[in-house]
């Protein structure tokens, strides 16, 4: 009876809305290679802290108020007076590092199985894109708490755009919305926080889906499951139903559908992945004082700078290159370019063999010394700049660098290994 | 593949590693701060702490961010003994811990205005702030003829003089008393450390809540995953 008046329904919602159509052309008929391993989870996991972020910064914003008289205690209000008001807080700042561990993983299985590679170079760009807009997202909510890390770094980060020849001034003058970081720049970095970065961010999160479902997904084994059409024995063909769009135009092989196999599993990983943040957010929320900085409990004053001012540690990449060039112009465009690098890097990239497996030592060897500079650049950013920490972190950039010169430079005549024709179980 | 995997992270950690005892040497010399061993879960102790702050400290620092309902409701204090022995000034119980010291003037007397203590707990940590109190000497060049070997130069009289004494300090930085206060060095900790308590309760008033609900959190998590595993087995039988 009752899933009689449901059919009915979704017939009559069918015939004016493809709902049941996209459902099956997205989710349930969509063919995902039946060999995702760990690395393939973070996707998944990307989305699950956009909505938590979405979540707790909508119930945030019930009770923030976003002035520089005000700013601060309100912050101190949610977390005292605001019935679970630290809950949302803490799911909120912790939720913002997470957001950063996930995509960085994220990036680095792109780098790994070469997911980047053509047809997938707009998917990637489009990832950047997210990258981008969610470093500006992450860099304006820094500083809604008011507090003195918050008006600091905000204060390093801004002066960067000082550098620019000619309009630097009056560029930094435009973001700040007056002569220094005031209640003017709480206010529209509040703005572009709540309203005008979500909505590119999900815009661009949409468009990243659809690129991606329309080249279909990459995998470990760099393998397509999709195969011209009419060249697949009929008994070889995978034994799932797809949805018409992919299975009219190709052979599909080695594939399953995306929902229910991938939903049970990304399910599970959640679960693993939720206990990791929770055992963060409700057992060390400061994360060790990377996470919420000792100096952001107290208010902003633009007369007092904190001992050691260190952007939040995942800009601590970024930064160090920045902090390593002597030159602060240079500096900045050092910076800049290891950004424009990755939106590059399909075209760095000029061989066809995608996965790490079947590419040569020297491609896996890159790959891990890039890793390896990412993380000690990352980690040399949230430290004082001394001039050891200067030489390893040139040192690292250069391996930075050196990881795309090197591909770009090996990759087009790469001693590769045969990749099969079929994914083994 | 799972070599690959496993060089990348051991990579990591190794780099990791060899940047930590680095990073010790790059911050320079810390201070030595003793460890204030409080217990959040002690209410005797947090009302000492709240009784000394309120006795001593809430003249100068104000607790602006926190209420005194909400503190007597946390530590278990009774309204009216509350309004009776915990707040002098007539302020109401639903309002913010607060002095009525004049902010312009308290500049001119302390060289700048003393700060609100709400927080300190978390911008310092319980164990600076054990230390602090118990590491002024005498230094007839400050101002109040004391200084603070934890916070040079401090603004700050010895407000706890008449319990702790004063000490003096020799070529070595050490400490040693040159005048007992009412109370013996054992009994001024045992101050000192529910004074501490207390301030990182205020820090954080739900600090005791926010873990004993994540224990819980955990444990549903915990045998949640257990059940999506299987959930995950069943399902993937049909592909494997």
């Amino acid at each position: 009876m009752l899933m009689k008046v449901f059919t009915d329904f979704m017939g009559w919602i069918d015939k004016r809305l493809p709902v049941t159509d996209a459902w099956n052309k997205h989710i349930a008929q969509y063919p995902a290679p039946k060999n995702f391993n760990f690395w393939y989870i973070f996707g998944s996991l990307a989305m699950l802290v956009l909505v938590n972020q979405f979540l707790t910064g909508i119930w945030l914003t019930m009770n923030y108020e976003p002035s520089g008289e005000g700013a601060f205690a309100s912050i101190e209000y949610i977390m005292r007076d605001v019935d679970f008001g630290w809950l949302l807080r803490y799911m909120h700042s912790t939720g913002a590092s997470a957001f950063f561990i996930v995509v960085y993983l994220h990036m680095m299985r792109g780098l790994m199985y070469g997911s980047y590679q053509k047809p997938r170079e707009l998917l990637w760009i489009f990832g950047m894109l997210i990258f981008l807009v969610l470093m500006a997202e992450a860099f304006m909510g820094y500083l809604l708490p008011w507090g003195n890390m918050s008006y600091w770094g905000a204060q390093v980060i801004i002066s960067i755009f000082g550098l620019v020849p000619i309009i630097g001034d009056d560029l930094t003058l435009w973001i700040r919305g007056d002569y220094v970081i005031s209640g003017a720049t709480l206010n529209r970095f509040f703005a572009l926080h709540v309203i005008a970065m979500p909505l590119v961010l999900v815009l661009l999160v949409f468009l990243h889906i659809l690129a991606l479902h329309e080249v279909g997904s990459n995998n470990p084994e760099g393998i397509d499951i999709k195969k011209p059409k009419g060249s697949v024995k009929p008994e070889e063909l995978s034994k799932f139903t797809f949805h018409k769009q992919y299975s009219d135009k190709y052979d599909i092989v080695d594939a399953v559908p995306f929902h229910p196999y991938y939903t049970v599993k990304d399910i599970m990983y959640v679960v693993g992945f939720l206990f990791l943040f929770c055992w963060v957010m409700f057992f060390a929320p400061e994360g060790g004082g990377y996470f919420m900085e000792a100096p952001n409990f107290t208010p902003a004053n633009g007369l007092k700078t904190p001992e050691h001012i260190a952007p939040v540690w995942y800009f601590g990449p970024f930064y160090t290159i920045l902090r390593v060039i002597p030159n602060a112009m240079l500096g900045a465009i050092g910076m800049f370019s290891a950004i424009i690098v990755l939106f590059l890097l399909p075209w760095f990239d000029r061989g066809t063999v995608k996965s790490v497996r079947y590419r040569s030592k020297l491609h896996l060897f890159n790959l891990i010394q890039f890793a390896i500079c990412f993380v000690v650049l990352g980690v040399l950013g949230t430290m004082p700049a001394t001039p050891i920490a200067n030489l390893i972190g040139a040192i690292a950039s250069f391996g930075y660098f050196g990881f795309f010169v090197a591909l770009w430079l090996y990759s087009k005549n790469e001693n590769t290994k045969p990749v099969p024709e079929r994914i083994a179980d | 593949m799972k070599k690959l995997i496993i060089a990348a992270t051991f990579g990591m950690l190794c780099s990791v590693a060899a940047l930590v005892p680095f990073s010790a040497v790059a911050s320079g010399p810390s201070i030595h701060l003793d460890k204030a061993n409080n217990d959040l879960s002690d209410k005797e102790s947090l009302k000492k702490g709240f009784k000394t702050y309120i006795d001593n400290c809430l003249g100068c620092h104000q607790l602006q961010y926190q209420r005194y309902s909400r503190t007597f409701t946390d530590l278990g204090i009774e309204e009216a003994d509350g309004i009776a022995n915990y707040m002098y000034s007539g302020d109401k119980v639903g309002g913010h811990i607060l002095n009525n010291m004049p902010k312009k003037e308290a500049e001119k007397w302390f060289g700048s205005a003393p700060p609100d203590l709400t927080l300190e707990a978390r911008l310092r940590s319980p164990d600076w702030i054990y230390t602090y109190l118990r590491s002024f000497y005498i230094d007839e060049a400050r101002p109040f003829g004391v200084n603070n070997t934890v916070f040079k130069d401090v603004g700050m009289p010895h407000v706890l003089q008449n319990l702790q004494g004063v000490s003096t300090i020799d070529e070595h930085g050490q400490l040693s008393p040159a005048m007992g206060g009412r109370l013996t060095a054992e009994e001024y900790d045992v101050v000192i450390r529910d004074l501490t308590n207390f301030l990182e309760y205020v820090g954080e008033p739900n600090k005791l809540e926010r873990k004993a609900i994540g224990y819980w959190v955990l444990a549903f998590l915990f045998f949640f995953f257990i059940l999506t595993y299987f959930l995950k087995r069943e399902y993937w039988k049909d592909v494997h």
